[in-house]
């Protein structure tokens, strides 16, 4: 039970998908902020909004796909180097 | 503006710290996890082939390459593309296809493992003792090569840089084993490309889109041949100086097929994958997004001609190795400037987990377990391979200061590349294919074949044989420790015993090896076809060579 429990945290789908999250929230906050001298370096681009949103979407979809197929126990992911135990 | 100083804020140092703290916590997780020696130096061979795709990609990915292509890209202009399209894919597809069944299905951990059980023990012990030599060089590049770019862009000391970046390194594979630098890998892979696309973007946006900047580049030093990758390589009136036979020879074939079906630090991706299914899909997978990572090198160091006055100089802060770090002084706001930043640092780290990881996992399995102590218990190799990572760590912050001694780092690798690698590939493909080449053919193809290198190398240094260039001499090495290989192995092997057969067993080419019972039914379909999606990878480089023909 640890061992699934583990299994389950460290799919690297679970740490690529939360650091995404945070750095999509992170860098989308800075690109609503962004005032002219911003803008003006990255050719008027809303670069920061853009990417912020991008990585937001990447994250959250790592995390989707990791809900719809999660690691399964007979033909484990990531992990979980032992062959299904009788618990 | 002056130098390369960044106009780093709160908000990018934030970044980066958020990163390394999630590279530790993927170390102390993977700790937990780890149980035996196989789990610790080949993750448990339990990885999904998408995972170890990725990573085989991101090992090479260091920022070395994503440095040099930029600055290739601005000096030789679309020509530096051959290093993808026809440099790595088809070896890539190639190790997938046909050499990792041997590698795989004979269940060795290591590479030069390979080479006991196909030749003998001294074959063994040469090629496990120089790659070992190798990647802690290597590792000591990586290491320099990060701190100059902290320094530069940050302003931190070259030594606070320097011990920050092995720290960290050292701990999550001390932690974490090759799990750790796997699962690493694989999200510095995503944060490497999230931090080069912005300076594409704006970049691009900058000069006009795709039209604007090949418009530019006619104008420019380069001229219409910077927008060319084929034509004129009749002869070697073209950037790269080099003929279409050199390019396809000497690049694609002897130096990338060296360089990614025999180095361990790239092979050792793929022997972790959970099946042989994902062990030959590990590199195809990884050619996929290899054919698109010059949108993100190549085409920056384009820009950057273009748009940084004085870009070329032979010294100073306008050298083509900076072209990427002056665009991200010059375009990126702060938030998309931290995450460039953690990219670039990251890239450093992936290329450094790769060598200490391949390290320590030859010198445990293959120097230590073999020839110093045997047959102790396993959690003994996983303490024996901790300590070799941290011994290896600190060997390659010696070496880092070896490295600050080139002038041309990237040059050097090169070098170290065509010493090992090209006779390391000739012995390889002779005797997986021949199985009549006896043990001790191997072992004098090996040795002469690098010697053969190092020669011309040191007689290259000491300007007795005049090269062109530093990239033509590693060619020239490359193939001429190649020949000398082949030709050393069908010389000896007649005058020495040969192997027997059932010694041969999934080792050479038409002795068995792939059991049909390593196909899992789900791996069936045609788009988990290794052949298939193989074929794809090649017909899409050579479909993306049309429009810059």
């Amino acid at each position: 039970m640890a061992e699934r429990k583990l299994a389950r945290l460290f799919d690297v789908r679970r740490v690529i998908g939360g650091l995404f999250v945070v750095y999509g929230v992170i860098v989308t906050l800075i690109g609503v902020l962004d005032g002219p001298s911003e803008l003006e370096k990255a050719q008027g681009v809303r670069i920061n909004l853009w990417m912020g949103l991008g990585m937001l979407a990447v994250g959250l979809l790592m995390l989707l796909w990791l809900r719809l197929n999660p690691p399964k126990e007979p033909k484990p992911e990531p992990e979980a180097e032992q062959p299904v135990r009788e618990d | 503006m002056t130098g390369l100083r960044l106009d780093v804020g709160f908000v990018d140092y934030l970044i980066l710290a958020i990163y390394f703290v999630t590279v530790l916590g993927v170390g102390f997780a993977a700790r937990r996890a780890i149980t035996s020696s196989a789990d610790f130096f080949l993750s448990g061979r339990s990885m999904p082939a998408w995972v170890t795709g990725l990573a085989f990609i991101s090992a090479n990915l260091g920022a070395l390459e994503i440095v040099g292509m930029a600055a290739n890209g601005a000096q030789y202009g679309l020509m530096t593309l051959h290093y993808y399209w026809i440099g790595a894919v088809p070896a890539m597809v190639f190790l997938g296809i046909v050499m990792m069944p041997f590698y795989y299905g004979s269940k060795v951990r290591s590479v030069p493992e390979f080479l006991r059980l196909r030749f003998n023990r001294p074959t063994h012990l040469f090629n496990a003792a120089s790659f070992a030599v190798a990647q802690v060089l290597i590792a000591g590049v990586n290491l320099y090569a990060l701190a100059l770019i902290l320094q530069a862009l940050l302003g931190w000391q070259l030594w606070t840089s320097i011990v920050v970046g092995a720290v960290i390194v050292l701990a999550y594979i001390v932690l974490g084993g090759l799990s750790a630098a796997i699962y690493n890998e694989v999200l510095q892979f995503f944060v490497i490309i999230a931090g080069l696309l912005p300076i594409t973007i704006i970049g691009l946006v900058k000069v006009g889109g795709i039209d604007g900047l090949f418009e530019k580049v006619r104008q420019g030093p380069l001229g219409e041949a910077g927008l060319h990758t084929w034509s004129n390589t009749g002869g070697t009136d073209n950037p790269l100086g080099a003929s279409w036979i050199g390019i396809v020879f000497g690049l694609g074939f002897v130096l990338s097929f060296g360089y990614w079906t025999t180095n361990f630090a790239e092979v050792q991706r793929a022997l972790s994958a959970k099946d042989m299914s994902a062990a030959r899909r590990t590199p195809i997978i990884g050619a996929f997004p290899k054919l698109l990572i010059p949108a993100v090198t190549v085409i920056p160091g384009l820009i950057a001609l273009v748009t940084v006055q004085g870009l070329g100089a032979p010294e100073g802060d306008l050298t083509y190795n900076n072209a990427i770090p002056l665009l991200m002084r010059d375009l990126l706001p702060n938030g998309v400037l931290g995450v460039a930043v953690t990219g670039l640092v990251a890239s450093f780290m992936a290329g450094m987990a790769a060598n200490v990881s391949g390290f320590n996992t030859v010198f445990t399995y293959d120097i230590w377990q073999t020839y110093v102590r045997k047959d102790r218990d396993d959690a003994y190799y996983v303490r024996v391979g901790r300590v070799a990572t941290v011994a290896g760590i600190v060997v390659g912050i010696g070496t880092a200061f070896i490295a600050a001694g080139f002038d041309n780092i990237m040059n050097y690798i090169q070098a170290l590349f065509s010493l090992f690698n090209a006779p390391l590939f000739a012995t390889f493909i002779v005797g997986m294919f021949w199985k009549r080449m006896s043990a001790w053919a191997g072992f004098w193809s090996l040795l002469l074949g690098f010697l053969a290198a190092f020669a011309l190398y040191i007689a290259h240094l000491t300007e007795v044989v005049k090269f062109n260039s530093d990239l033509e001499q590693s060619f020239w090495g490359a193939g001429l420790a190649f020949v000398t290989a082949v030709v050393v192995a069908l010389v000896i092997t007649p005058f020495t015993p040969g192997k027997r057969d059932d010694e041969l067993q999934g080792l050479v080419y038409g002795m068995g090896g792939m059991t049909a019972g390593d196909t899992v039914a789900a791996d069936r379909v045609w788009w988990r076809n290794p052949v298939l999606l193989g074929v794809v990878a090649v017909v899409l480089a050579i479909a993306l060579y049309i429009p810059v023909w």
